[in-house]
């Protein structure tokens, strides 16, 4: 909504404008008063148009910084689905898969079944806890320089810049009208932007599919339909989130802007201007002193560098991603014009505060929210190796028949069923041997129909699991002393002889009552 | 609205922003525009449904027979969808169908795949066709047997249980049905009432039961002379005939005084239809297995 609400030459005030309108001495002649119309038009819209935004190249430690780490990210996330990794048997040798027809999350030594799905929960826990604990230290250290958003916008920005020049010249650029040269700057613009989407969608579905494999289908196009269609998703997302929306989805669509505003306190780091220090702002003469004014020389570096579009020295917002561009494009300016640098810094609120007054600066970075968030990721990661090295390479599970519950049997004893589900997580075959204890005079037999009655093991495949019958019977002369209620305890042992692992299941005998 | 406006001002504490004027204790909603192209997304959205409505199924309307609903220009059905895989399933199915179906009992028996795919197919078929005589347990009722124990009437190899599902017994449609008939001792006046009361208490003496040791001893002779020739010597049953084991623990119609007098009064004559004719020889096949598989397979 406008902000000009008073209307015409300003000589009629707002409240005599609410009142009948017609002036005492206006009376019954035609006139003309000056009035706008509340809702006009113009100020009706309740939405605004962007602003495109031409971020300047900046030089200098964050900006470095910046390009080693999206070199660094760039470089594991498309390297990492090549990455070899020798498994026993048939298991697939790539070091990272998520294999979907399998059911199972590869991740070099580690192994998941998808009923230890818990531990890609746990990791996701570590992840928010993680993010919090940078968050109370250092500020949108994410946000800045590892989210996926910022990094691909900084390398969709570095070809722009690269192939349409920089700030001024693109602007330049964008307002020309359409001629062979820019035609052919904008077409290549577009076709590089447009690879980098291709690769980045190709690469992604390479997490779910041996790699080279799959990359030789693409080519013949032969690779399933669901490759392609995810590939064409991601490709369309990269272009388009990189390409355009850019900051837009920093403001409008990611919830984490919200989220660490609740996470912030006034201890922690965000990029600053140091108000105390450059105020009142002004131009600056060459060879003029420094005395009676601020250290801004109100350039407007750091606002032509933002990505976000922002002016850092209207204070904390929400929009700042904290890359800290604008303290790199300060500290050129502060180095020319001969001042300190850091006139835009890392700087808490706290400090900030403490500085104006001329109290020293003091680093509070151990301070309760910071311990709670390490111990909890420490005791998190903790709980979640240990379970992860300790877990066994052998589980099973037991369920009885309940259908009948119970059978008698022609010499007057009495049968139950019991299927035991044996998972074998290695990648050999491996001969369980069952037995049971705990109840005097239990027999127990497999079924005749496959094998043979006496058999009781259970071989169980590589990487595989196995479902088994038992019986076990017992005797008429031992069912009056044994059954307490019609129930007993019985006792399952699974073992592998081989490697000595033996896992025991309660369970319950049942007879009639 | 002019009002409103006007607490746009720093001391506000919107920091200079204009406001909708809402506060709520003291908080003030800044009146921040929405970006545009949200706005588009919107429309957007609507134009897609719009479209959406017209392609695929959308609007229920009520007809003079009940209730249709627009159909859309694609033509989708989820109905056509289910149906397509409900045939896709079958045609993969129907591999393993041919080859139970061409396969014998004990290649079946002895190929894992084959036999997990026939145990499942018949648990399904027994629950559709058997479970309402037998139990959905197979556990059994009065007069219709248990077949998870290792008591057969019939036969308990994975053939004999084959034969009898296929054909029923005393099914009178199937000529190679099990047929036999226990004589009704009582009701045609072969024994005595007195002798009847005697073969009964021998017969409860066979399986170690309560009874009358001077009747018994009487009864056997009856026994002999009336009994052996279906039940064998010493009562232990004949399965060609159908004739029951009168020695074990378990009992088809009751082993107390009172049943058992009963089915040698008037005999039982127990009828099972024959599952070939609709079933089909492949399902049958899987029933067997599935049955061989409770337990008192043999
Ligand atoms: C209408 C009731 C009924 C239905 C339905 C029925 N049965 Fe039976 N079944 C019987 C009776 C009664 C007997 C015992 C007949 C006798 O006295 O020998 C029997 C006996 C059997 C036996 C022989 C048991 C033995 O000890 O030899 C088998 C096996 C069997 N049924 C399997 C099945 C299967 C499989 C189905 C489903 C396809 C089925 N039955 C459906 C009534 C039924
Ligand atoms: C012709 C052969 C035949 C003869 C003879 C015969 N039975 Fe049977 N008996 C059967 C058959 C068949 C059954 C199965 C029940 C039915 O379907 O009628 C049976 C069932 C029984 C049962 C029920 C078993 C149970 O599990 O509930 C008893 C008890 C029995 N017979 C006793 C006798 C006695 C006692 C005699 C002699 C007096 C006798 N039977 C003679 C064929 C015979």
């Amino acid at each position: 909504m406008s902000t000009s609400a008073a209307g015409g030459d300003g000589t009629e005030t707002p409240s005599s404008l609410q009142s009948s309108g017609v002036p005492a001495d206006r009376k019954g002649a035609p006139h003309r008063i000056e009035v706008d119309a509340v809702n006009a038009k113009a100020k009706r819209s309740g939405y605004a148009a962007r602003v495109k935004i031409h971020p300047k190249r900046v030089s200098g430690r964050f900006r470095s910084i910046k390009w080693a780490v999206m070199i660094a990210t760039l470089l594991i996330y498309y390297v990492t689905p090549w990455l070899r990794w020798t498994r026993p048997g048939d298991a697939p040798d790539q070091a990272v898969l998520i294999d979907f027809q399998t059911q199972r999350f590869y991740f070099f030594f580690i192994e998941i079944w998808p009923q230890e799905f818990y531990y890609i929960t746990g990791l996701l826990i570590l992840a928010a806890f993680g993010l919090f604990l940078i968050n109370s230290v250092a500020g949108r250290i994410w946000c800045g320089y590892m989210c996926p958003q910022t990094v691909w916008t900084d390398l969709f920005i570095y070809v722009e810049r690269f192939v349409e020049g920089d700030r001024n010249a693109r602007l330049r650029l964008d307002k020309a009208p359409l001629s062979a040269s820019k035609f052919i700057k904008r077409f290549i613009k577009h076709a590089v932007w447009l690879a980098i989407a291709v690769s980045t969608g190709g690469a992604w579905i390479f997490y779910f599919a041996d790699a080279p494999t799959l990359a030789r289908e693409l080519v013949v196009l032969e690779a399933p339909v669901t490759a392609y269609f995810s590939m064409g998703i991601f490709t369309f997302t990269t272009y388009l989130l990189g390409g355009f929306a850019r900051e837009q989805v920093c403001i409008y669509m990611c919830p984490w802007p919200r989220i660490q505003g609740a996470m912030f306190d006034e201890d922690s780091m965000a990029i600053s201007y140091r108000d105390y220090r450059g105020e009142s702002r002004g131009p600056h003469k060459a060879g003029t002193g420094w005395e009676g004014r601020g250290d801004c020389i109100d350039c407007r570096q750091c606002v032509a560098a933002c990505p976000m579009g922002i002016d850092i020295r209207d204070g904390f917002q929400l929009e700042c991603i904290q890359c800290a561009l604008c303290i790199d494009a300060c500290d050129a300016i502060m180095a020319k014009v001969g001042r300190p640098r850091g006139l835009i810094d890392y700087e808490s609120e706290a400090n900030l505060e403490r500085l104006a007054k001329g109290e020293p600066r003091q680093s509070h970075i151990l301070r309760p929210r910071t311990l709670l968030y390490a111990a909890l990721i420490i005791g998190v990661a903790a709980l979640m190796s240990l379970t992860l090295f300790t877990r066994s390479t052998l589980d099973a599970n037991l369920i009885r028949d309940r259908n009948p519950v119970f059978v008698r049997l022609s010499d007057g004893s009495v049968r139950n069923g019991f299927t035991v589900r044996a998972i074998n997580k290695l990648h050999e075959t491996r001969q369980l041997t069952i037995s049971i204890t705990g109840l005097e005079g239990a027999i127990m037999t497999r079924g005749a129909t496959h094998g043979s009655p006496d058999d009781l093991t259970i071989v169980v495949g590589p990487d595989a699991t196995k479902a088994e019958k038992f019986y076990v019977s017992l005797p008429r002369a031992a069912l009056a002393g044994t059954l307490k209620g019609g129930a007993a305890n019985l006792v399952f042992v699974i073992q592998d002889p081989v490697t000595g692992q033996t896992i025991t299941e309660k369970t319950s005998f049942r007879g009639p009552e | 609205m002019t009002d409103e406006i006007k607490s746009k001002d720093a001391a506000s504490g919107s920091g200079g922003m204009e406001t909708t004027g809402h506060v709520w204790d003291g908080i003030e909603e800044l009146n921040t525009p929405l970006p545009r192209w949200w706005l588009w997304t919107l429309y957007a959205c609507i134009i897609w449904a719009v479209g959406y409505m017209i392609v695929m199924p959308a609007v229920p309307f009520p007809t003079s027979d009940g209730w249709d609903y627009t159909k859309g220009l694609a033509g989708y059905s989820q109905r056509d969808v289910v149906r397509g895989e409900v045939a896709k399933s079958e045609a993969s199915r129907a591999i393993f169908e041919n080859r139970i179906a061409s396969a014998d009992l004990a290649e079946i028996r002895n190929d894992e795949d084959l036999l997990a795919v026939s145990l499942a197919g018949g648990a399904a078929a027994f629950g559709d066709n058997c479970a309402p005589c037998h139990g959905s347990g197979a556990q059994g009722f009065t007069g219709f047997p248990n077949l998870n124990d290792d008591d057969w009437i019939w036969g308990g190899s994975l053939d004999d249980i084959y034969q009898t599902i296929a054909h029923g017994i005393r099914w009178e449609e199937d000529d190679d049905t099990r047929y036999s008939e226990m004589p009704k001792f009582g009701v045609d006046e072969i024994l005595e009432p007195a002798d009847i009361s005697d073969v009964v208490q021998f017969v409860l003496s066979l399986s170690a039961s309560e009874h009358n040791a001077e009747q018994a001893v009487r009864g056997a002779v009856v026994f002999e002379d009336q009994c052996s020739a279906c039940h064998g010597e010493s009562g232990q049953g004949d399965r060609t005939m159908g004739a029951p084991n009168l020695n074990d623990a378990l009992w088809l119609y009751g082993g107390d005084e009172a049943a058992i007098t009963q089915t040698v009064t008037q005999a039982r004559y127990g009828v099972m239809p024959a599952w070939q004719g609709r079933l089909g020889d492949a399902t049958v096949k899987e029933l067997a297995l599935y049955v061989h598989a409770l337990g008192g397979g043999e």
